[in-house]
């Protein structure tokens, strides 16, 4: 297996804990076998259409397939239920010639139609889809969602020819293609359930749902008939794997040490963290996995607040925060930021080194801003731990150089509402509820959380900042789709984002690393455990040495 | 007796229809927006408000209300936001799991609250009395999740006597129960004792000793009658305290019950199913009250109900 440019980065984050895990990955892996997986909380849904947190992702794309898909460990896109596809000169007509004989868990093939009933049942405004605005850019979007029939940029030529027409070029479209929300679903199955489709998922994908006990688990089995995909033949390697859910952290933590549950879901809870990555046995039978995650945490000043509409204020802020030390805070389970995008991101600059901790410098440009004394203010964050400790710090860190900021710890659903009020957050801590990117593109660090479009009531922009350049630009590189254009693309992003760290609307402060544990008899690199594009894990490339 | 029962059942309807009032005004309290949780984070605000009165969550909240008690008393609790599925059936697919942490916790709580009650009584004063408080104190005053993880740790961990987390069989509902029944066994332990300190200084039960009954017998037959009402008045009341409990408990023990289910929906502002778990919560104990009185004349006849 090469190492894609993601694999080495991560092979450089590495810690000595996880140096044993290339020796592990040099084993042949054997199909079969199977894994228990522990969460606290049940699984919300497996309707592609609706799902859309931390659990759920990477199951449903075991049980369906989108017309794109990412190769192993990586951000290559390449084609899944798609055999093949063009793109138009123009960048506006996307043409995919189908896999034939790919067939639903209920044996019904997969036809054009199915692809064209999925998008327009994601478009439908009675769906209710978290995802619907992704694929905004679809000719006909804004017509089904005003009540129109069916979405007319989709349209099926013949039972194995899909063309997508798009209202503008873009670049991320096939990501788009390749989230979850796409997965190609059986119109009889979604109709028969109805309500309780979401617990009755069908699809074409490498598994198929034999057991779902509401608040205790969720079985897969493999799909026998399964034959497309993207990876190595013998893909998927396990057998079944069950989901115990309810599972407390720290019972899940015991359960592992009996050998009851393979993988943590939910991670090494913290209370553990230091005694579980510190403990010998475990590293050295390879069973804590860290990877760093496609993740920033930042601290983000509301710029339509004074006295955060001042540049300089907001320089200040950033010099004012020392990150070292809040990474040391938690454990060391990040790495300090100076920029939007992570580290494992294309277009993110290595060279660039943002705003070093420099209180002096802070005071002074707070005095060349005119508040020589500082000013108050009010920093928000979620409730949960490390949260408030985090909040904490900064707290003292703005206090170092005259700024007092009063703390609101609080639900994330609260500091997402007030978050997206114009004029009511001067400065939020997004930690708990901080960046994920959907797909491996410097793009989805822009659009909602730094884009004017995200600066509107009920947006995700809540330093709601709005540079009329940028944006220009930032509209620019999404419409550069020719795959030729792509090394340009990024230099742009990059630039893009370089000139916001100018702007400076927000503290950049870490990237999260994940740390989990699994078994002993858990195989495979740490990039499965961690995946950038399968979230948390791409399942269907994990294996067990004891598989026969 | 039936025109207390009917006065009783009315009362409970209005506490029931407080409750619901209650319950769902204070979900629009929270500053939170349920509908931007469902909408994600790509919504256009008009997708947001596309959803927003899909759901009726744009009319005022009086008739946001009313629409959600005629629903209500049709039987219907609405459907989850997040997961899409009649909140009815998703509680009664854990309702049973609960009840029956419910049952084991109260059949231990009693188990252990009786007995220490009673030896306390009998030996006041003394060692073993004195011993018997402290341990009740402690079993009252320490949390529930810490108590959980110790029985846990103990006995399913080191000793390997009961599984570690789960549901379905017997074993997996001893150390979840004993959990609950440790503190309600410590607050019985002390009900039972002064209770039984009190009848034990009657005159009947001087005139047990008297015609010459063994020590044994004059407290299990004389005095455990009357000193066991004011305890059994507390089963009913128990309910209510266990509702609560079991969110913890069923966290800790991977108990698939509608604790568990009330936390995700929490989490994720899922109105239907916080309402509908509340109201579930409130009819139990509202129940349990109810049973608390009714039992009261069976075991004493001198207690008229009027």
């Amino acid at each position: 297996m090469k190492p894609s440019p993601i694999e080495r980065i991560i092979g450089l984050a590495m810690s000595a804990a996880v140096l044993m895990s290339p020796a592990v990955a040099a084993e042949e892996a054997k199909r079969g076998g199977s894994i228990v997986v522990s969460y606290k909380d049940d699984i919300a849904t497996l309707d592609p259409a609706i799902g859309y947190d931390w659990q759920n992702p990477s199951m449903m794309q075991l049980i369906g397939d989108g017309l794109m898909g990412y190769k192993m460990g990586t951000t290559d896109l390449v084609p899944d239920l798609a055999e093949s596809f063009t793109i138009s000169e123009d960048g506006l007509t996307y043409s995919f010639a189908l896999r034939k004989g790919v067939k639903f868990h209920n044996g019904r093939e997969l036809k054009s139609a199915d692809v064209k009933y999925t998008f327009e049942r994601l478009v439908n405004p009675e769906t209710q889809s978290p995802g619907q605005g992704y694929y905004a850019v679809i000719e006909g979007f804004d017509e089904m969602v005003s009540g129109a029939d069916g979405l007319s940029g989709v349209t099926t030529p013949d039972d194995y020819t899909v063309i997508i027409k798009l209202t503008r070029p873009n670049a991320v479209f096939l990501n788009v293609l390749a989230m979850h929300f796409s997965s190609i679903v059986p119109k009889e199955e979604v109709e028969k359930y109805g309500a309780d489709w979401g617990r009755n998922p069908v699809g074409t994908g490498a598994y198929k749902i034999t057991e779902w006990t509401l608040g205790q688990r969720i079985v897969f089995e493999r799909n026998p008939d399964y034959q497309h995909g993207t990876g190595p033949e013998n893909v998927p390697y396990l057998d079944k794997i069950t989901w115990e859910v309810g599972q407390d952290p720290s019972v899940a933590l015991l359960r592992l040490k009996k050998g009851e549950v393979d993988i943590l879901g939910d991670g090494i809870p913290p209370a553990q963290f230091v005694e579980a990555v510190e403990n010998p046995e475990f590293n050295e039978r390879g069973m804590i996995v860290e990877n760093p995650m496609i993740q920033t945490s930042y601290v983000t000043m509301n710029v339509r607040i004074p006295p955060f509409d001042n540049v300089l204020v907001r320089k200040a802020v950033n010099m004012a925060i020392n990150k070292d030390r809040i990474v040391r805070l938690i454990n060391n389970r990040a790495v300090p930021a100076t920029q939007p995008l992570p580290p494992n991101m294309p277009g993110h600059d290595g060279s660039y080194e943002g705003y070093a901790y420099d209180p002096a410098k802070a005071k002074e440009l707070l005095a060349e801003a005119g508040f020589p004394d500082g000013f108050e203010t009010e920093l928000w964050s979620m409730n949960t731990d490390p949260n408030p400790r985090i909040a904490q710090a900064i707290q003292q860190d703005l206090a170092q150089v005259g700024i007092k900021a009063e703390l609101h710890s609080v639900a994330s659903s609260v500091v997402i509402a007030a978050g997206g009020e114009a004029e009511q957050a001067p400065m939020i801590w997004s930690g708990g509820m901080a960046w994920i990117s959907d797909y491996p593109d410097p793009s989805g660090f822009y659009w909602s959380i730094l884009g004017c479009g995200g600066a509107v009531p009920g947006g995700w922009n809540w330093a709601w900042y709005c540079n009329e350049d940028v944006e220009v630009k930032a509209a620019k590189a999404d419409a550069m789709a020719d795959p030729a254009l792509a090394q340009e693309r990024v230099d742009l992003w990059r630039s893009i984002y370089l000139e916001i760290m100018e702007d400076a609307p927000w503290v950049p402060l870490f990237h999260s690393r994940y740390f989990t544990m699994r078994s002993a008899r858990m195989a495979g690199d740490a990039v499965l455990y961690v995946s950038p594009t399968y979230i948390p894990m791409h399942y269907e490339y994990l294996h067990a040495k004891d598989a026969q | 007796m039936l025109r207390y029962l009917a006065r009783r059942l009315a009362a409970s309807a209005l506490i029931l229809i407080g409750v619901s009032v209650i319950t769902f005004g204070l979900t629009f309290l929270i500053p939170a927006d349920p509908v931007r949780m469902i909408a994600g984070r790509s919504a256009s605000p008009q997708a947001v408000e596309n959803i927003r009165h899909q759901l009726g969550l744009d009319k005022p909240i009086p008739v946001q209300y009313m629409n959600y008690v005629t629903k209500l008393v049709q039987g219907d609790l609405g459907r989850s936001y997040v997961q899409k599925a009649e909140v009815s059936r998703l509680i009664e697919s854990r309702l049973p799991a609960t009840l029956l942490l419910m049952a084991g916790a109260i059949f231990f709580e009693i188990l252990i609250g009786l007995p220490a009650g009673i030896l306390a009584a009998t030996r006041r004063g003394r060692l073993l009395d004195r011993a018997v408080m402290i341990f009740s104190f402690a079993g009252v005053s320490t949390p529930q999740f810490v108590l959980g993880l110790l029985l846990l740790y103990v006995f399913a961990n080191l000793l390997g006597w009961f599984p570690l987390s789960g549901f379905g069989t017997l074993s997996h509902l001893i150390l979840p129960a004993l959990t609950l029944g440790i503190a309600g066994g410590g607050w019985y332990s002390r009900m039972m004792r002064s209770s039984m300190i009190e009848v034990l200084h009657h005159d009947y039960i001087r005139t047990a000793r008297a015609k010459g009954l063994s020590g044994p017998k004059v407290v299990l037959v004389h005095g455990l009658r009357n000193a066991i009402l004011p305890v059994i008045a507390m089963v009913g009341l128990d309910i209510g305290i266990f509702m609560s409990g079991a969110v913890v408990v069923e966290s800790v023990f991977g108990w698939p019950g509608i604790g568990q289910l009330a936390w995700l929906a929490i989490q994720r502002i899922d109105i239907p199913i916080i309402m509908g778990v509340t109201l579930v919560a409130a009819v139990a104990i509202v129940i349990g009250n109810l049973l608390a009185d009714l039992t009261a004349p069976l075991i004493d006849p001198r207690i008229r109900l009027r």
